[in-house]
């Protein structure tokens, strides 16, 4: 894919994160400020200080008032932007490319989502007048497509592969267990994991992403100026989004046991990192993980494991927060809970952590290496937007 | 010679057994089963099932110039129903589609109107027959439709010769319903039964007389009505054996109303022979008479599914709780997920064909199928180089399935499957008429036209897979 990158332009200079959970008592607008203030206190500087901003919410608010109005900003442009789950990444990298492209000095992305007024359990999205022909399902049941096909085409038992999903989600609970700002602070029993209901195929309760409001956000400035706001900015390696066509609910040849987007994506943030053995070179990852099968598909379309070997990763303890890569130290989106517009930022917030000795030491990754990578996607299987970043210390 | 060109008889697969009933509201418990259809189909629905059987037992395609639908269900008022079948079955665009609505003798209205008039004609019937709960309507009554197609020899091949129809007509309350009730009122059976007897009689010496023929010379009779004590009386009275009539399908399906002439000459026609005749009476406010001749073309037709074939691959284990929640009786407690959205209308009639009639399009150079169709293709980019692409009546097999127990659904849960079609094409879509735990990648499917939900008054067509049967 013909893509520059902007490897070593952008630092990321501040971030911050609020609790994510059932905020019964907070309000997108509380959520937004919050998120805001941590992200200027990091970075010491103020509202009036950033030039622009980029808003990502996919259903929490129209247009950039949605944060000019909260944050009573004046004269600012605020842009809103939304695909999918990975809306808070592409909030991000807009930002990023508007200060690269030297347009402005200092840019915020603040992605927010408030769920949980909705009255219904799972994501609601409604959109435009249609003609009544589109799917109605639940994502759940799309990517609970993802696991038989996986079981079937390596020869892998069924009953083998739900073990390996509940092992995903022990890992993520234990993870999160060690996070104060996750939806879900508990360690989970595999025995109860895979006793949990059905929601669609196979996928029980918590092979599911926790549904959560939260906000987060990130300050970003060329690379040169980083060290007017922090003595450790984290650096911009490499900033990849596809959107995906939908061939795969056209394709006869689709097999649901890889997301092509995400293996593009991948492709293409390695080359503009310079990455060749991603599984060696980064220090960890923070997936998309909305259900276990995608962590699972997701370890070998990021080239973290072999082709048909990810599951035999996955049991040995491979992505574990002790393990070779961790994955997901955060908890995930599994425990770490899913506000839609936040969750791109959350996971760079992890690796801002981690990567700079901040993160707490119950959680604290051993590592030599000084880049992480995040990868966020949006839609379903064979029809998605995929995001990947890499982040450093290093300006690379 | 004016007569049937072609037919088709649509069973819908679900059934409810009879002591099912009796076991929750007691009585007696009844015997056999009775036909239903399902959450997800209406009179509609079926009538465009029966139109796709009729269409497709032609060896060569005929176009008809109209379409009459009736039925005493309609899924709308104020806006035909017809124009849905039409635009399910692809009928030309100048060919009219026009309802024939409120009650059940509708039906052999059409009929009339058909052999009458000039052209091939379709007239589908079709009828969702229910009262309240442990009432002789519910118990005894039918799901289903019936499609004909009328024509002369200029239109196709005669497979059963129009020789005579008669027809007496008398105000008396047999049975009756106002506007919006779920059940119909019914004046002491003893009363009609003074009243149709004569009415029949006449009206079938003055059929056979039209066609110059003798009562022992009926090979078939198809004697139906909703009135059972009249057309068991009027059956003895007709001056032919026992042997000559239709089976009723009382113990298999029930009395589908409006679509149970059609329905009842469907079984005939599937099994006659050259020379027949097959008369049909109905007992309806009056009593109409149709007498038909098989003509050699039967022997050549090859009905695409027998109603033989469809009473037997019928499914007995609806339990009495769903049918009442289906026909509204039973309110339950919704998935707690937000309602669908009603589908709009500018964006359904510009998708007409995809959404009524499954058309996707097909790329001329690759051959590679679009569903819904698309302009751009997936494979080469090639734009608006399409060609339209019917495919309703291609079979499919299932890649792989699952269960959503959170989507929202009129009946939950959804089973869905990613199909891919014959020759090439994949849609990931609905199944229905499935016993789940009977689902299994590989299986066949074909495709049926069903009522998704019913969203701010406005019912969403679409289509669904259902597992090949018989």
């Amino acid at each position: 894919m013909p893509s520059h990158g902007i490897k070593g332009q952008v630092a990321i200079v501040g971030m911050g994160c609020t609790r994510f959970g059932e905020l019964w008592d907070k309000s997108a607008d509380d959520l937004m400020i919050e998120a805001s203030d941590e992200a200027f206190a990091s970075a010491g500087t103020g509202k009036d200080d950033v030039d622009a901003y980029w808003l990502g919410t996919a259903m929490s608010g129209m247009s950039g008032m949605t944060l000019a109005r909260p944050l009573q900003l004046r004269g600012k442009p605020v842009t809103h932007v939304e695909n999918f789950c990975a809306t808070g990444s592409e909030a991000l990298r807009n930002a990023a490319y508007a200060v690269a492209s030297g347009a402005y000095d200092v840019a915020m992305a603040v992605g927010v989502e408030k769920v949980k007024d909705s009255g219904y359990q799972g994501l609601n999205a409604s959109g435009a007048a249609t003609d009544g022909t589109g799917r109605t399902l639940t994502a759940a049941a799309m990517f609970s497509l993802v696991a038989p096909s996986y079981a079937e085409k390596y020869g892998v038992d069924p009953d083998e592969i739900k073990e390996v999903l509940a092992r995903i989600a022990w890992k993520n609970h234990f993870n999160g267990a060690r996070n104060p700002r996750a939806q879900f602070r508990k360690e989970m029993d595999r025995d109860a994991i895979c006793q949990a209901p059905a929601v669609a195929g196979r996928l029980g309760l918590f092979d599911c992403a926790g549904v959560a409001d939260g906000a987060a956000a990130a300050i970003v400035c060329r690379a040169e100026d980083a060290h007017r706001f922090t003595d450790s900015p984290l650096y911009v390696h490499a900033l990849s989004f596809v959107a995906g066509a939908g061939t795969g609910s056209l394709d006869p040849d689709y097999d649901y046991t890889t997301f092509p987007e995400v293996v593009a994506t991948a492709r293409d943030a390695y080359d503009q990192a310079g990455i060749t053995d991603p599984r060696r070179e980064l220090a960890m990852a923070e997936v998309h993980d909305c259900f276990t099968p995608t962590e699972l598909v997701l370890m070998e379309d990021l080239g973290f494991a072999e082709r048909g070997m990810a599951w035999k990763e996955e049991l040995a303890g491979t992505f574990d927060l002790d393990g070779d890569l961790p994955v997901n130290p955060d908890g995930g989106l599994k425990s770490f809970g899913h506000p839609i517009g936040a969750s791109g930022l959350r996971m760079m917030f992890e690796c801002w952590l981690q990567l700079r000795g901040d993160a707490p030491e119950q959680r604290r990754i051993q590592t030599d290496s000084t880049r992480a990578l995040t990868h966020n996607l949006g839609g379903y299987p064979g029809e998605m937007v995929s995001f990947v970043s890499i982040l450093g210390t290093e300006p690379g | 010679m004016r007569g049937i060109i072609s037919y088709g008889a649509y069973v819908p697969y679900q059934r409810l057994r009879r002591e099912a009933i009796s076991a929750v509201v007691g009585g007696a418990p009844g015997r056999g089963a009775r036909s239903v259809a399902s959450y997800d189909e209406d009179t509609t629905s079926m009538g465009v099932e029966a139109g796709r059987l009729a269409l497709r037992s032609v060896n060569r395609r005929v176009d008809p110039r109209a379409c009459w639908f009736a039925t005493s269900g309609p899924a709308y008022l104020d806006k035909t129903n017809a124009t849905t079948i039409h635009a399910a079955l692809r009928l030309d665009r100048d060919a009219a589609a026009i309802d024939m609505g409120g009650a059940p003798r509708s039906g052999m209205g059409a009929w009339r109107a058909a052999l009458r008039g000039d052209g091939p004609t379709l007239v589908v019937t079709s009828d969702i027959r229910t009262g309240l709960p442990a009432s002789v309507d519910e118990r005894d009554g039918g799901d289903g439709a019936a499609a004909v197609l009328f024509g002369g020899d200029d239109d196709g091949a005669v497979v059963a010769e129009h020789l005579a129809s008669a027809s007496t007509t008398e105000e008396f309350l047999d049975r009756w319903r106002l506007p919006g009730e779920s059940r119909s009122q019914l004046w002491e059976e003893r009363f009609a039964e003074t009243r149709y007897p004569p009415l029949a009689e006449q009206a079938w010496g003055e059929a056979l007389k039209r066609a110059g023929l003798a009562a022992e010379q009926v090979d078939r009779v198809v004697l139906t009505g909703l009135h059972a004590r009249s057309v068991r009386r009027v059956a003895r009275g007709l001056g032919v054996g026992k042997e000559a009539f239709v089976d009723d399908l009382s113990a298999t399906v029930g009395n589908t109303g409006t679509a149970h002439p059609g329905l009842l000459l469907a079984c005939a026609l599937d099994g006659a022979s050259p020379g027949e005749v097959i008369a049909v009476v109905s007992l309806a406010d009056g009593a109409d008479v149709e007498v038909f001749r098989a003509t050699d073309a039967i022997e050549a037709f090859a009905p695409i599914r027998t109603v033989a074939a469809q009473i037997e691959a019928g499914s007995d284990a609806l339990p009495y709780g769903k049918f009442t929640n289906w026909r509204g009786m039973l309110p339950i407690e919704p998935p707690r997920r937000p309602p669908p959205d009603r589908p709009a209308a500018p964006p359904s009639t510009r998708a007409e064909d995809w959404k009524f009639a499954f058309v996707g399009s097909r790329d001329r150079s690759t051959g590679a199928l679009h569903l819904p169709p698309q302009r751009v293709s997936w494979k080469g980019g090639a734009q608006d180089e399409m060609d339209p692409a019917p495919m309703a009546d291609v079979p499919g097999t299932i890649a792989s399935f699952t269960v959503d127990k959170l989507a929202y659904s009129p009946s939950p849960p959804i089973v869905f499957a990613v199909v891919d079609f014959d020759g090439g094409g994949r849609l990931p879509i609905e199944l229905t008429d499935v016993d789940v735990s009977e689902v299994a990648p590989g299986d066949r499917v074909e495709m049926t036209f069903r009522r998704l939900f019913t969203a701010g008054g406005v019912h969403n067509y679409f289509w669904k897979a259902r597992p090949i049967r018989g």
